[in-house]
């Protein structure tokens, strides 16, 4: 198992390569560049070009990606073109509450996804499916933004519960309680789209199941319907399920864009918008290669993973 | 009889499906002693299954038993609530199942499948489940029981997972063994292992089985008696030693007739039953039968035959209308000696 868990991250270690490549032309093929959208419209043509010159932006494009590439390599993730912070002090700053924020969206989302599958499995074609499945259809068709808006006009301005946004109150103490508050209609305006998708693969997942020998087997022996489903249909649904949760944990890192910016949570999603409105190539390469560390772990998290959830798979 | 372990009456049982209601097992009536082994067979569709799955009450959402009764013991398990039949399935009586392969959970070990039953039904400590566990799994011939126990299925072969079907069905000393075609899906030489080993624990335990199969080599080779099934109806019930002698019923004939034998000359054809079981929402009008029958006659496209006893003693019955004679002549000798 390790020499397969370390084998995996080798061949990992040229697909980043690969990635960081073109992420790199990308963000560089994007029309403007990060002078032109930071220096005020007074500058002169001479100003702009001292800049640029500065910055290093007059170099071949290549000079520029050795230069990053080796900062990289040396741990060096470079400083923000447009607040001149370094890139990992900011990254950290916001990983925090991307975390948090999507951390508890996809619990939600599994607690809400997996009870409402099963129960729409066992009893396919009844008046709890159809109405599971017709939420989960509303889940995954509802945008974020509008469910967003939704969420913050019924419970923040009608019903005066929940804060519009932000992860403290301004001026406030803090404290876990306060960032608790805000947590809540973001992580389930989030949950709830999770919820929506995750709850067709659970349904589809346990109704493959419910018709294996091995329940009939299990309900010979006398167990009572509720052990049959939750011990021994569960544990064999959820190993298709494991693929979907590991599609799910780069989420976590990238953030959910949209949601952040309607709610104004401090997290990567939001960092992401301002990096590439201000072309701050370094924030933005550090970005990807972050997403892609995360796709690329979650890969061989999941297919760890699998070999704990079924015994039959073993690598070696 | 009181020694009956189990009586079946006149069992009828039905699905449901969205056009309606069909008929899948029909009348079927038979006894079974402690001890005895009955042998079920028919052709796929005959109702075998449905039969046995009804005894054990695990017909499905769709499924019910519509008439009848099922009587283990004084209770009537066609009656009995769903929590009492959870006592018995796996306790009284226990089932193994045609595909050895897929019947167990492959997520979960021998030990944990095996201690999950002896767990529910004994009172043992998790302990001593699982020294019972061992022990059950040496009695059916597996070696290295201990590490066995801690194995996955599919480390198993078929043979060796129908073993460990065949330990976990007899942990609570059921008084009835249904068997649904245990040796379908094994290897010939599996096949024989398998046969011996239920023979020398039926020796041992005095369990009644209900033998389903449609390999009548099986049947003859375990079963003291034997039901015939044709389109959910019993067509034929007889010692096995009488039906294997003197098959009666015009299905039995041809089955008996459809076994190769290696003794018959290549250049011979093998005898077939033309035709098809018919389907449940199609059955012929009379004998069930007579579609497919070299004798049928007026009276068999027309009238629906009963079960006719042909012998003295009620052992031999046969469903069909070419007997009725001899069913009358049986009637005269019985009541003549009831006079005398």
């Amino acid at each position: 198992m390790f020499q397969y868990i370390v084998r995996r991250i080798l061949i990992a270690l040229p697909v980043l390569f690969g990635v960081t490549i073109f992420s790199f032309l990308i963000v560089n093929m994007a029309p403007g560049n990060p002078v032109e959208m930071q220096i005020n419209p007074d500058a002169t043509a001479a100003d702009i070009a001292l800049k640029k010159e500065a910055l290093g932006l007059n170099d071949p494009l290549y000079v520029q990606y050795v230069r990053w590439l080796s900062g990289i390599l040396h741990g060096n993730f470079g400083f923000s073109f447009s607040t001149h912070q370094a890139v990992t002090g900011m990254i950290s700053d916001r990983i925090g509450p991307t975390l948090l924020l999507m951390g508890t969206a996809i619990i939600i989302a599994y607690l809400i996804a997996i009870p409402i599958g099963i129960l729409s499995a066992t009893r396919q074609y009844s008046w709890m499916d159809y109405l599971s499945t017709s939420f989960s259809f509303l889940g995954i068709s509802i945008p974020h933004f509008f469910l967003g808006l939704g969420a913050i006009y019924v419970f923040s301005i009608v019903f005066q519960i929940f804060p519009t946004g932000g992860m403290n109150t301004l001026g406030g103490t803090g404290g876990f309680a306060d960032t608790f508050n805000h947590l809540i209609l973001p992580a389930l305006v989030l949950g709830t789209g999770i919820a929506g998708s995750m709850v067709r693969y659970v349904r589809s997942s346990v109704l493959e199941i419910l018709g294996q020998d091995y329940l009939r087997t299990a309900r010979s022996k006398g167990l009572k319907e509720f052990f049959v489903i939750n011990k021994h249909a569960l544990r064999n649904a959820l190993i298709p399920i494991i693929t979907v949760i590991g599609m799910d944990i780069p989420l976590l890192i990238g953030g959910a864009v949209v949601t952040e910016q309607i709610f104004q949570w401090p997290g990567l999603g939001q960092l992401t918008i301002q990096s590439i409105g201000s072309r701050d190539y370094p924030t933005l390469m550090a970005m990807n290669l972050m997403a892609a560390v995360a796709v690329l772990l979650s890969n061989l998290i999941t297919d760890v993973l699998y070999s704990v959830a079924d015994p039959r798979i073993k690598y070696n | 009889m009181s020694s009956n372990l189990l009586e079946v009456e006149k069992l009828q049982t039905a699905f449901k499906n969205d056009k309606g209601e069909v008929i899948s097992v029909d009348e079927v009536t038979f006894n079974l002693k402690p001890g005895e082994t009955i042998g079920i067979v028919g052709e796929s569709g005959c109702g075998k299954s449905v039969t046995s799955l009804s005894v054990m009450r695990l017909l499905g959402k769709s499924g019910y038993i519509k008439k009848g009764s099922i009587k283990l013991g004084g209770n009537d398990l066609a009656q009995l609530p769903e929590a009492h039949m959870r006592h018995i399935r796996g306790n009284e009586i226990s089932m193994i199942f045609q595909e050895p392969m897929t019947s167990l959970n492959p997520v979960f070990t021998i030990g944990n499948q095996m201690m999950e039953l002896i767990l529910l039904h004994m009172k043992l400590s998790k302990k001593e489940a699982k020294m019972y566990a061992i022990e059950m799994l040496k009695k059916v011939g597996i070696p290295r029981a201990e590490e066995i126990i801690h194995e996955y299925p599919h480390k198993l072969s078929g043979g060796m997972r129908q073993r460990v079907m065949i330990a976990m069905a007899l942990s609570c000393k059921p008084k009835l063994l249904i068997a649904d075609e245990p040796t379908t899906a094994l290897d010939v030489t599996i096949q024989a292992q398998i046969l011996e080993l239920m023979k020398k624990l039926r020796q041992e335990s005095n369990t009644a089985i209900m033998m389903i199969s449609h390999d009548l080599g099986v049947i003859a080779e375990m079963a003291d008696k034997v039901l015939v099934m044709y389109a959910g109806q019993v067509v034929e019930e007889a010692d096995v030693f009488a039906l294997f002698d003197e098959p009666k019923h015009p299905y039995t004939k041809g089955l008996m007739e459809s076994i190769p034998h290696l003794e018959y000359d290549s250049h011979e054809r093998l005898a077939s039953i033309p035709g098809t079981v018919p389907t449940l929402k199609h059955m012929p009008k009379g004998c069930r039968f007579h579609t497919r029958c070299p004798f049928a006659n007026e009276k068999c496209k027309n009238e629906k035959p009963p079960l006719l006893s042909i012998n003295q003693h009620d052992e031999h019955k046969v469903r069909c209308w070419l007997y009725e004679d001899q069913h009358q002549q049986i009637l005269a000798d019985t009541q003549r000696e009831v006079h005398a």
